[in-house]
């Protein structure tokens, strides 16, 4: 079984905001960042300088483990190259947006391990994608 | 303050096209006001209230305001996506009872069809300053489609859900349309012919998806005293919600959608409850979304929704609940890829007793249109009405 490699699909680069650079520096250098609020210690994503749940703006960047589980995906099929979209369960906490890559897009289920790995983007900082652990 | 009993719906109108080459956006939206206003037996010049959201060219509804020469004293163009013109409804109520307008006019267009739109199968960046959560969504391609069936993969694993469960909601939606001159899709389909349409993105096939065409309506909204001296059978407003469910920050659940809090609300203010609603109009852009919402507004426990669709209990004269009889998105119509103002349209004809004989619901004296606009898997918005025939 062939995996359908993510190479093949070319990905926007990402529009890196003020608020937001240091995630995608860290992520140019193989780290997923997550913002974290030191007043109510809750985890959140995608990272904001006033925590979404108790309006502190006592935040802070933490490293993420890298690893995480599927909450869900589904495989994108009427595409140029098909892809995995997911949603990945952080062991940090936070579900975020993302693709699962360089695997077998048909053996995937909703809770299944997965590690972090990065891809190029097209002329941006690598975007954080996850594949089975 | 409580709109119930506040406001008509006293004119409705659907443009009958479903591809509108020769046809200017805002021919269409002006065409179907005077569609609706003639239905109601009202002028132009009595319009004091207009609405309209982002299918309406131009900046909010100015544009649409000086092309169709009105001089309204109240206008709102608040944009929830397809869900925006069932919200309208509710804030048009309000209007009123604040004595704000009189006769509020709602439109809705668009040509996805004529313009070569790919509408659900790729990414769209709006453009212009990216909102906050742009870099870390688009980048990835979430498409309308895929997004709606991470949604359905989740029921599937924690309810248990098949696709062919999924596959009923698309089988009474053809059993309808089938008796509708203007849909584009007829042909009544069965499970199976759903089941083994081309997988779009999985578990979402072909068939689970809804139609793309061109088109538009409108509704106008009265005030009582108006909807007294007017002909038409009287619809009333008797109760509204609305709500933006978004991923919360990262705590993101995506086997519920903001229809459990627009419709609670609603149904409280209209001091009713789902096992007396004799009709539902519910957003259908894709299947799953009529199941997640049939399950948040109460008509089933919460993962049940799979049992409730199927065997047929959506269809008009077998189904204990009749939904979208004019045969939906799903096969009649999503004029502009918005789906919300002909979920009202069809509720006014089923309490006006004027939907096609054939699917009819008998004494049909209370009816929910509810809409869920934008993402279903990002964030969106839901909007629900409540409608009672005097």
């Amino acid at each position: 079984m062939a995996a359908q490699e993510t190479k093949e699909r070319k990905l926007p680069a990402p529009a890196v905001s003020q608020e937001t650079q240091a995630y995608w520096d860290a992520a140019a250098k193989g780290k997923l960042l997550v913002r974290k609020c030191m007043g109510c210690g809750q985890a959140h994503h995608y990272p904001r300088t006033i925590c979404p749940f108790c309006f502190s703006d006592k935040t802070e960047w933490i490293e993420a483990s890298g690893k995480g589980t599927i909450y869900s995906y589904s495989v994108m099929r009427r595409a140029p190259v098909p892809y995995a979209m997911a949603y990945v369960t952080l062991a940090e906490g936070p579900r975020m947006v993302t693709n699962i890559v360089d695997c077998d897009f048909d053996k995937l289920k909703c809770e299944q391990p997965v590690k972090l790995v990065f891809k190029p983007t097209d002329g941006g900082p690598p975007l954080p994608m996850f594949t089975p652990a | 303050m409580s709109i119930k009993g506040k406001a008509y719906i006293a004119g409705i109108y659907e443009h009958p096209t479903r591809l509108a080459k020769d046809i200017s956006l805002a021919q269409i939206h002006a065409q179907c006001a005077k569609g609706a206003l003639e239905d109601a037996g009202l002028t132009k010049d009595d319009v004091d209230g207009y609405f309209c959201a982002g299918d309406a060219p131009g900046l909010g509804p100015m544009s649409m305001v000086e092309y169709m020469g009105l001089k309204p004293r109240h206008v709102d163009s608040t944009d929830t996506g397809g869900s925006s013109y069932v919200l309208h409804v509710g804030h048009a109520a309000e209007a009123i009872a604040a004595g704000k307008c009189k006769v509020a006019l709602i439109t809705l267009a668009g040509r996805p069809r004529a313009e070569g739109m790919a509408t659900g199968t790729v990414p769209r960046s709006r453009g212009g300053t990216p909102t906050p959560d742009e870099p870390f969504e688009f980048p990835y391609g979430p498409t309308v489609v895929n997004m709606y069936a991470m949604c359905a993969m989740r029921h599937m694993h924690e309810y248990g859900t098949t696709s062919e469960q999924l596959a009923w909601i698309k089988v009474a939606a053809s059993h309808h349309a089938q008796h509708n001159p203007h849909a584009l899709m007829r042909d009544v389909v069965t499970v199976e012919q759903v089941v083994n349409s081309p997988m779009i993105s999985d578990p979402l096939h072909r068939l689970d998806c809804c139609v793309i065409t061109d088109g538009g309506g409108a509704i106008v909204v009265v005030a009582p005293e108006i909807a007294a001296k007017l002909k038409r059978p009287k619809v009333k407003l008797i109760g509204a919600g609305e709500f933006v469910k978004t991923q919360m920050g990262g705590k993101v659940d995506l086997t519920y959608s903001g229809a459990r809090f627009s419709g609670a609300a609603a149904f409280a203010e209209a001091g009713v409850k789902p096992a007396d609603i004799k009709y539902a109009s519910i957003y259908d852009s894709f299947t799953i979304t009529v199941l997640m919402q049939l399950e948040d507004l109460g008509f089933c426990e919460k993962g049940k929704g799979g049992a409730f669709v199927a065997d047929g209990n959506l269809i008009a004269g077998t189904g204990k609940l009749p939904f979208n009889t004019d045969g939906g998105g799903l096969c009649s119509n999503h004029p502009g890829n918005r789906g919300g103002l002909t979920k009202v349209l069809e509720a006014v004809r089923q309490l006006r007793g004027e939907a096609h004989p054939a699917v009819q619901v008998k004494n049909c004296n209370l009816a929910v249109a509810h809409g869920t606009g934008g993402s279903l898997g990002l964030r969106h918005g839901s909007a629900t009405v409540i409608l009672e025939r005097e």
